[in-house]
């Protein structure tokens, strides 16, 4: 049995107690809402914060704003469960909505939140281990150790992202708003993550994600695909959000982003801009999907054969471009 | 530090560290040990129970969390004397074997029902999909939660065209 380590807990009633309680501990703070990604890692001795900042109470957080056919504003705090439940989600920003439901299970989608999953820790065969585990093997650079298990020559962690969220979310072109006790500033989403295994987000120290903003969805068709060994629970092996603007059956822009395949998620560029002024068929399906898989490049560190990953990409990406030719 | 909530319908103050997980508060403080911890890593689905009528896993949850809000175990959906429908139907179908995730299964079975009486099955595995059983196959607890819903649809719409008291 695994026990949690010690720590203090301060339940903050608004974001400013929030920031300035996490801008004075430094380090040794860390926020939480749902828990469900912080608490298994404090067990397993990956994160060992003193004080831990509880953000459920925070109203500035549970925020949900916009007006129909304009931009819409997405508190950090809201669960998972509230965003795959929102009906004008479903109908507008449907990649955001599979992402979110298809997140873990129906119990912790009640308690994690979309903040918290947008700033999952990275995760990795041999990082998300117990303590025992690792210290058998000695550590790995991640946490306590000096290599990377995964590429043992290489000088950077490759724990890989494998958040649901976030890939749609930057297919549908989110923005990310960060507060800290000092201000605000807004980012791409895409911004906020960074091609590093330790190192993955762009949070500055005492920096929140406060919510995110999704532009006007007209016009705009997406989805979420999502591999992994189990229909529930497990986190993604591979994951592919798209989205397309489409006039008459022709591409106007498309995004289209991995999940799961490195450290950060990956945007596939080159097919996006092959599939823009494309009528949507069969064949530029298929070659939008040869494209795009050439930005999936995994690394043998999650369930599933590493060649059966990199296979089922392309696969993936012309199952989700089908579904949204289907409409 | 005093944490004021309602467990099982009773308004109670506890007196805890805020170190204390939720599960730990319900099975070693009010010795409610209906709820069980298998993983602790929210996994399973053992440890379920409802805060404010939604399923969540109580071995995530630390007790400063629950600070004014409703907790509802197993031993709270259960009557004094007897058993409810539910529960029957898991008896009567064999949907539990060994009965470790039971408890769980049947909070989590509570959450559904209490949103939709007249869930499919697929929408029953759905909401199940986080409650792990090593013995059963699931077949037997999808069967009982359906004959749980039709039972409680049938009592419902005997409430419903029951005549009014002469």
């Amino acid at each position: 049995m695994m026990r949690l380590p010690k720590f203090r807990y301060l339940g903050a009633k608004s974001l400013k107690e929030a920031l300035q309680a996490l801008g004075s501990v430094g380090p040794e703070g860390r926020a939480v809402a749902g828990g469900t990604d912080l608490l298994p890692n404090m067990k397993r001795r990956q994160q060992q914060p003193k004080l831990l900042v509880g953000l459920r109470q925070v109203p500035e957080l549970q925020s949900l704003s916009g007006e129909s056919g304009g931009s819409l504003g997405l508190g950090a705090c809201l669960t998972l469960s509230e965003i795959a439940g929102n009906a004008a989600l479903q109908d507008d920003y449907a990649a955001l909505s599979l992402a979110a439901r298809a997140v873990a299970t129906p119990a912790l989608r009640n308690m994690g939140t979309l903040g918290g999953n947008l700033c999952l820790d990275t995760r990795c065969n041999y990082y998300c281990q117990d303590q025992e585990w690792r210290e058998a093997l000695g550590y790995c650079m991640k946490k306590d150790g000096s290599i990377c298990w995964v590429a043992p020559s290489s000088p950077r962690c490759w724990a890989v992202s494998s958040c649901d969220t976030a890939p749609a979310a930057i297919a549908l072109g989110a923005r990310v708003r960060l507060a800290s006790a000092s201000g605000r500033r807004e980012i791409d989403l895409s911004d906020l993550y960074l091609d590093d295994g330790i190192r993955y987000l762009s949070l500055e120290p005492g920096e929140l994600v406060e919510g995110i903003l999704l532009p006007p969805a007209q016009g705009w068709v997406s989805t979420y695909r999502k591999i992994r060994r189990r229909g529930s629970i497990d986190f993604p092996i591979l994951s592919v959000a798209a989205a397309l603007k489409l006039d008459g059956g022709v591409v106007e822009k498309a995004r289209i982003v991995f999940g799961a395949v490195g450290s950060r998620p990956k945007q596939a560029k080159e097919a996006a801009a092959f599939l823009g002024g494309e009528r949507l068929t069969a064949e530029s399906i298929e070659e939008a999907a040869r494209l795009a898989a050439k930005a999936a490049r995994p690394l043998d560190n999650t369930d599933g054969g590493l060649s059966w990953r990199k296979r089922i990409a392309q696969a993936t990406v012309v199952r989700a471009l089908e579904e949204i030719l289907r409409g | 530090m005093k944490i004021d909530c309602t467990i099982n319908g009773s308004p109670t103050v506890l007196d805890v560290s805020p170190m204390r997980r939720l599960i730990d508060l319900l099975r070693e403080e009010m010795k409610l040990t209906g709820t069980k911890e298998g993983c602790g890593e929210g996994e399973c689905g053992a440890c379920t129970v409802l805060i404010d009528g939604e399923a969540v896993n109580s071995c995530l949850v630390i007790a400063s969390q629950i600070q004014g809000r409703q907790v509802v175990t197993i031993e709270g959906l259960t009557p004094r004397s007897g058993l409810t429908p539910l529960q029957e139907s898991f008896v009567r179908k064999g949907g539990l074997q060994c009965g470790i995730c039971t408890p769980g299964m049947i909070v989590a079975a509570r959450a559904l029902l209490d949103k939709n009486l007249e869930p499919d099955a697929l929408e029953i595995r759905t909401a199940i999909a986080g409650n792990l059983c090593r013995c059963t196959g699931y077949h037997r607890i999808v069967d009982s939660i359906l004959e749980a819903a039709e039972l409680e649809r049938s009592r419902l719409s005997l409430v419903d065209t029951a005549p009014p008291d002469l």
